[in-house]
């Protein structure tokens, strides 16, 4: 009997061993280990046995089921495993397949550029203020210092709605607004950024809408150094560090003394390049000290504060930044152009 | 302003200094050099020589055949081309292998069979632009006078070894339109010293009252009014180098009284006229406004209408000259004119802007009258016109001057503390440093105990305040040695207010949703203007409009927003998806500014979506566009005080379009652009919306309050109800949520059927209804109460019943 139930376990194993499926390897569980298995059946002929040997043959008896279920419960896991396996090489797809599209605008070149500067400027403590686009020419020009008859106010460049009224040709009349609200005390410190107009024919480098960003700070003690100071910082955030800038004497009627202000090619690093017209520097702002003039018209006491004001072109800006060249792509909003200003 | 580099060395010594170098530290000090031109850049090999013989070609009749001497070795044949040449003149010769302008070389060369060797030049062929050569040499070659030394250097004769710099004046440096104004700014930035020219005048014993007499009736306009009598005089040609530097500044020749009057007003930046004195038609000039429909004929030839606005030049009857502006044909100096009144007069701004512009002209003389002169100078320019003339027109000048003057020289003086001028700089500039700027301007000054007390040459009308000083002596000082600091004050942060912060979140989120950003002309034409308005007003116009297309501000963002659709589609961009955020103008009326309310404007066609190999395709659509302004809403807080209402406006979809409104109040509209509009702009089915962005950012939004999340289970049950076709669905929505308070929480709309298994006009709409309460969980029967409740109250209000 011995010799049957080690045969017997042979055999299941050698029939584990060949299922091919998770049904074979039933059938074979329901052959060897059921009821009505012959292992049982073995068993069962135990009686003929001599009493000290049954406990031996029982013991052997079931040291055989034990392998055959180890067998079978490890070839069950094989299999499963198996099966998912064939299952999942199934499903495999092409990853190289395009993902579907996240549907994304973007903000206009223009948007991208004077964001930036407001927040660099922010972080520098300025607020934004923003002003009507219709001024009075109070607020455009002779709070200014562009008196009524004043060669750079030429009716020909603006353009009047009445004598006294007339789309703003610069964002300077929110320095008049905003100092008039501090009523005569400091410190002022904001960004006005808009959209401007002039009597502009619309071509590659003219726009008779375009955009402004100026800067205004107003305290006592505010130094020209400061404006140099301050525009260092700011072309050096915008344009990368180890950028310098240079001022060049120049004619404001708002300010005195006025500069302009270049900022070293950030394209060649000074050498001297396309961008920069081989000079190593770029024109890129229009500043200077708050005239007294425009200080004292706007309640402010001419000796006891200063000021500095700046004043740059987004467009400009824009187009240095991006190498774009033709103003007239910003009005157009050809989404092959708009569509360029997406990445971060 | 043209400044020749050599002339202006005669001024001040520029030893040491190239012009490139000049033009640098005048750029850095303070007026911009645009550009630095060498006259001769390229040039060589050109030389004077003498026309031997000429005679025609003898195959081809425009052709000339000269045989010149050109001072070395023999006499050469050269054929020339041009109508004026002829034997004896002197000729400027580009010898074989000569060099012109544009890199083009002389050879020898064979014309029609006849050797040339070389090329008889005009001054076009050596670099002088044609607006400024002598109207006689304009189509021919020049002629040198006779005593010009044969083989000489040509160039050299005709001033051209010289270089230009263009200055770029700035409205306030209107003393450097001329030479002297010129010198002294190079004087300051170099430190030496200024010569002036001479103007010794050598006088006949006449008296020049005999001559005549000047009076002035406008002195407001004409504060200073000199003449002087130069009789006797030769018109002819003007030495070469005069006539040199005028063509180098610009200025075309004419003849030498011409000459000099244009000469000094380079030199003094002083605008002369010569009359001829025997065509003044009388003994007297008398200065006064024109009368109105009074003419003059100037020497232009062309007939101007005068008004009330123009100053005259008259001789007592009728006028002779447009003050400042241009001279009259009938007294103009002639080649037979002999005896010559010269006026120097100072002219104020606004009469002479007025004519400039009513008349369109203007001239050298126009401009400096327009910008200021020195009237200090004006009689010393007088006195060395006439001194040029008696030289060089063979003239004598008669005693004395005649004037008419209410102008007195008032001197300005400007104190400034070197403290003040170190505070607004951020410098340390001391005492010496700021005296020796001062004193290289030549402004005359005291100090005392670091107060500068400076007296401002009347050459120099910009400098009236404490500010100009401080300019002068920063830009001499140099901005590069200013030092960079930043300003130290109270730190207050900056940062957006909460409307400017809201309004760059709706930007992210449009642009997030899929939309890209436009920006469009405010102006536009008066029919586009307030199409597609939420509200409107009476049109802002300009007053004087380049164009109608540009003639009005706009009352919606819409029109121009198709334009760009338009445009768009016309270039192949078939899905567009654009919003705007700008501003739009209603007049508050005539003569006061018009209110600018802030819109928010879209437009969208084409596909929405397209992942077209995995079979989808999504074409714009109503839905479309309204869930991009749900969304919005949600982000501003707004949407439960948001309604859509179905609305009617022109040019929109009468079954497609709706009001939206905030609290009641519309503040906006999304709907398909009517099917005729679609057409006009070229497009296909298109949506658009606008909306009253500055309402939306000012409307309080819903603050945000942490909600307990769940803590027991909720149920949900769903119900498909029966309507009349015309039921809106959000007012369905709406009573369920009514009539479920407080337990129904969300109530979605998930399906809508219309078709054969309902009876015709009736639809079906089915939500999903959750229900829950945050204290326990809720009971079968308690539900069921509830949502017995909602299915009598939708009877009740719209005749619901369940779908069977
Ligand atoms: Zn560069």
């Amino acid at each position: 009997m011995k010799e049957r139930l080690y045969e017997l376990k042979q055999e299941a194993l050698r029939r584990i061993d060949e299922a091919k499926d998770v049904k074979a390897l039933n059938d074979v569980r329901v052959a060897y280990l059921g009821k009505k298995g012959p292992i049982t059946e073995v068993l069962r002929g135990m009686g003929a046995l001599p009493p000290e040997e049954r406990p031996k043959l029982g013991a052997l008896a079931n040291e055989v089921r034990e392998a055959i279920q180890q067998a079978l419960e490890a070839k069950q896991t094989k299999l499963e495993q198996e099966e998912v396996e064939r299952k999942l090489a199934a499903e495999a797809i092409d990853v190289t397949l395009p993902g579907r599209p996240v549907k994304l605008g973007n903000p206009h070149p223009l948007t991208r550029v004077i964001e930036e500067i407001e927040d660099l400027f922010i972080g520098m403590g300025y607020t934004v203020a923003e002003g009507p686009e219709v001024e009075t020419d109070y607020y455009n020009f002779e709070a200014l210092n562009l008196p009524k008859g004043h060669p750079a106010r030429d009716m020909q460049d603006s353009f009047y709605i009445t004598e006294e009224i007339l789309l703003r040709t610069h964002t300077s009349p929110m320095q008049a607004r905003t100092m008039e609200k501090h009523r005569g005390r400091g410190p002022v410190k904001i960004i006005c950024p808009g959209k401007v107009y002039r009597r502009d024919t619309d071509d590659a480098t003219h726009s008779h809408q375009f955009t402004q960003i100026e800067g205004l700070v107003v305290d006592r003690n505010i130094r020209m150094s400061d404006l140099k100071g301050t525009l260092r910082e700011f072309a050096r955030k915008l344009f990368g560090e180890g950028r310098d800038i240079r001022f060049r004497p120049s004619f404001f009627p708002f300010t005195e003394p006025s500069v302009e202000v270049d900022v070293s090619c950030f394209r060649c690093e000074g050498r001297g390049c396309g961008v920069c017209k081989g000079t190593g520097w770029i024109e890129i702002l229009g500043a200077g000290m708050v005239h007294p003039n425009v200080l004292e018209m706007a309640g402010f006491d001419s000796k006891t504060y200063t000021g500095f004001a700046f004043g740059m072109g987004p467009e400009r800006i824009a187009m240095l930044k991006y190498g774009i060249d033709d103003i007239r792509h910003f009005y157009q909003n050809d989404l092959r152009f708009l569509r360029q200003f997406l990445r971060v | 302003m043209l400044v020749s580099y050599r002339w202006l060395s005669e001024y001040v010594d520029l030893t040491g200094v190239t012009a490139a170098e000049l033009a640098d530290r005048i750029t850095k000090s303070g007026i911009e050099v645009e550009r630095v031109e060498a006259l001769d850049c390229g040039m060589k090999g050109v030389v004077i020589g003498h026309v031997l013989e000429c005679e025609p070609h003898p195959n081809a009749d425009k052709l000339r055949k000269c045989v010149v001497d050109i001072g070395e070795g023999e006499p050469v044949q050269i054929i020339c081309g041009a109508p004026n040449v002829a034997k004896g003149q002197k000729v400027a010769v580009a010898k074989v292998g000569a060099v012109l302008p544009g890199h083009f070389k002389i050879k020898r060369a064979k014309l029609r069979g006849e050797e040339s060797n070389g090329m008889i030049c005009s001054l076009q062929e050596l670099g002088v632009e044609a607006k400024v050569v002598p109207k006689e040499y304009a189509d021919g070659i020049f002629v040198f006078p006779s005593d010009a030394p044969i083989g000489a250097d040509a160039l050299e004769w005709l001033g051209l070894h010289d270089e230009v710099l263009e200055l770029s004046l700035t409205p306030n440096r209107a003393d450097c339109l001329s030479m002297i104004g010129v010198a002294y700014e190079v004087a300051a930035i170099l430190g030496r010293d200024v010569k002036l020219p001479e103007a010794a005048v050598k006088e006949t014993n006449e008296n020049v009252h005999d001559y005549i007499s000047v009076r002035v009736e406008a002195p407001e306009d004409n504060p200073l009014y000199a003449g002087r009598i130069v009789k006797n005089v030769r018109i002819g040609p003007s030495p070469l180098w005069m006539q040199a530097r005028l063509m180098a500044a610009g200025i075309r020749p004419h003849n030498n009284v011409v000459d000099i009057t244009n000469y000094i007003l380079l030199e003094y930046g002083q605008p002369l006229h010569a009359f001829d004195y025997d065509r003044l038609g009388s003994k007297e000039i008398v200065v006064r406004r024109a009368k109105a429909g009074e003419t003059i004929i100037t020497l232009d030839d062309v007939e101007r209408k005068l008004t009330e606005d123009h100053l005259v030049i008259t001789n007592g009857r009728e006028p002779v000259a447009l003050a400042g502006v241009m001279g009259g044909a009938n007294s103009e100096v002639r080649d037979d004119t002999k005896t010559v009144f010269i006026e120097a007069a100072y002219f104020t701004s606004p009469v002479i802007r007025q004519a400039v512009k009513d008349h369109g002209l203007r001239s050298e003389a126009s401009t400096r009258f327009e910008k200021g002169i020195d009237p200090a100078r004006t009689k010393e320019a007088l006195d060395r016109a006439a001194a040029l003339m008696a030289e060089y027109a063979g003239g004598e000048v008669v005693g004395g001057v005649v004037e008419a003057s209410v102008w007195r020289e008032e001197p300005v003086a400007v104190a400034v503390t070197l403290e003040r001028i170190n505070s607004v700089l951020g410098t340390a500039i001391t005492k010496e440093e700021a005296a020796a700027i001062l004193s290289n301007l030549q402004f005359p000054f005291a100090e005392n105990n670091g107060m500068f007390t400076i007296r401002v040459p009347s050459r120099r009308r910009d400098i009236a305040i404490e500010e100009d000083i401080i300019e002068e002596v920063a830009r001499l000082y140099g901005y590069d040695r200013l030092p960079a600091t930043l300003p130290v004050a109270e730190a207050k942060p900056g940062g957006l207010t909460p409307q400017q912060a809201k309004r760059r979140r709706v930007r992210r989120y449009l642009e997030g949703a899929g939309l890209f950003q436009a920006i469009t002309y405010s102006l536009t034409s008066p029919d586009k203007a307030a199409r597609f308005a939420l509200e409107t007003a009476e049109l802002v116009r300009l007053a004087l409009p380049m164009s109608e297309e540009r003639s009005v501000l706009r009352q919606s963002l819409i029109p121009h927003l198709l334009e760009a659709a338009s445009y768009n589609r016309a270039r192949q961009v078939e899905n567009i998806a654009l919003y705007e955020i700008g501003s739009v103008y209603l007049s508050k009326g005539e003569g006061v500014q018009p209110a600018e309310k802030e819109r928010l404007a879209g437009v969208l066609t084409g596909l929405w979506h397209a992942h077209l190999w995995q079979g989808e395709k999504k074409a714009v659509d109503f839905y479309v566009a309204k869930g991009i302004l749900d969304g919005l809403f949600d982000l501003l807080g707004l949407a439960a005080r948001i309604q859509y209402k179905p609305a009617k406006r022109a040019d929109l979809h009468p079954g497609r379009t709706a009001d939206i409104a905030l609290d009641g109040k519309v503040i906006g509209f999304v709907g398909q652009l009517h099917p005729a509009v679609q057409k006009e702009y070229d497009l296909k089915e298109t949506y658009v919306f606008e909306l009253a962005l500055t309402d939306l950012l000012n409307a309080e939004s819903e603050a945000i309050r942490y909600e307990p999340i769940p803590r027991f289970p909720s149920v949900v049950r769903d119900i498909a109800l029966v309507v009349d076709e015309n039921v809106e669905a959000g007012a369905l929505k709406q009573a369920i949520e009514e009539a479920g308070k407080p337990l129904v929480k969300d109530v979605s709309l998930f399906d809508v059927y219309k078709g054969d298994r309902l009876p015709d006009g009736k639809k079906s709409l089915a939500f999903s209804l959750r229900y829950y309460d945050p204290e326990r969980t809720l009971t079968d029967e308690e539900v069921a109460a509830v949502h017995e409740r909602v299915l009598a109250a939708v009877e009740k209000q719209f005749g619901a019943v369940l779908r069977g």
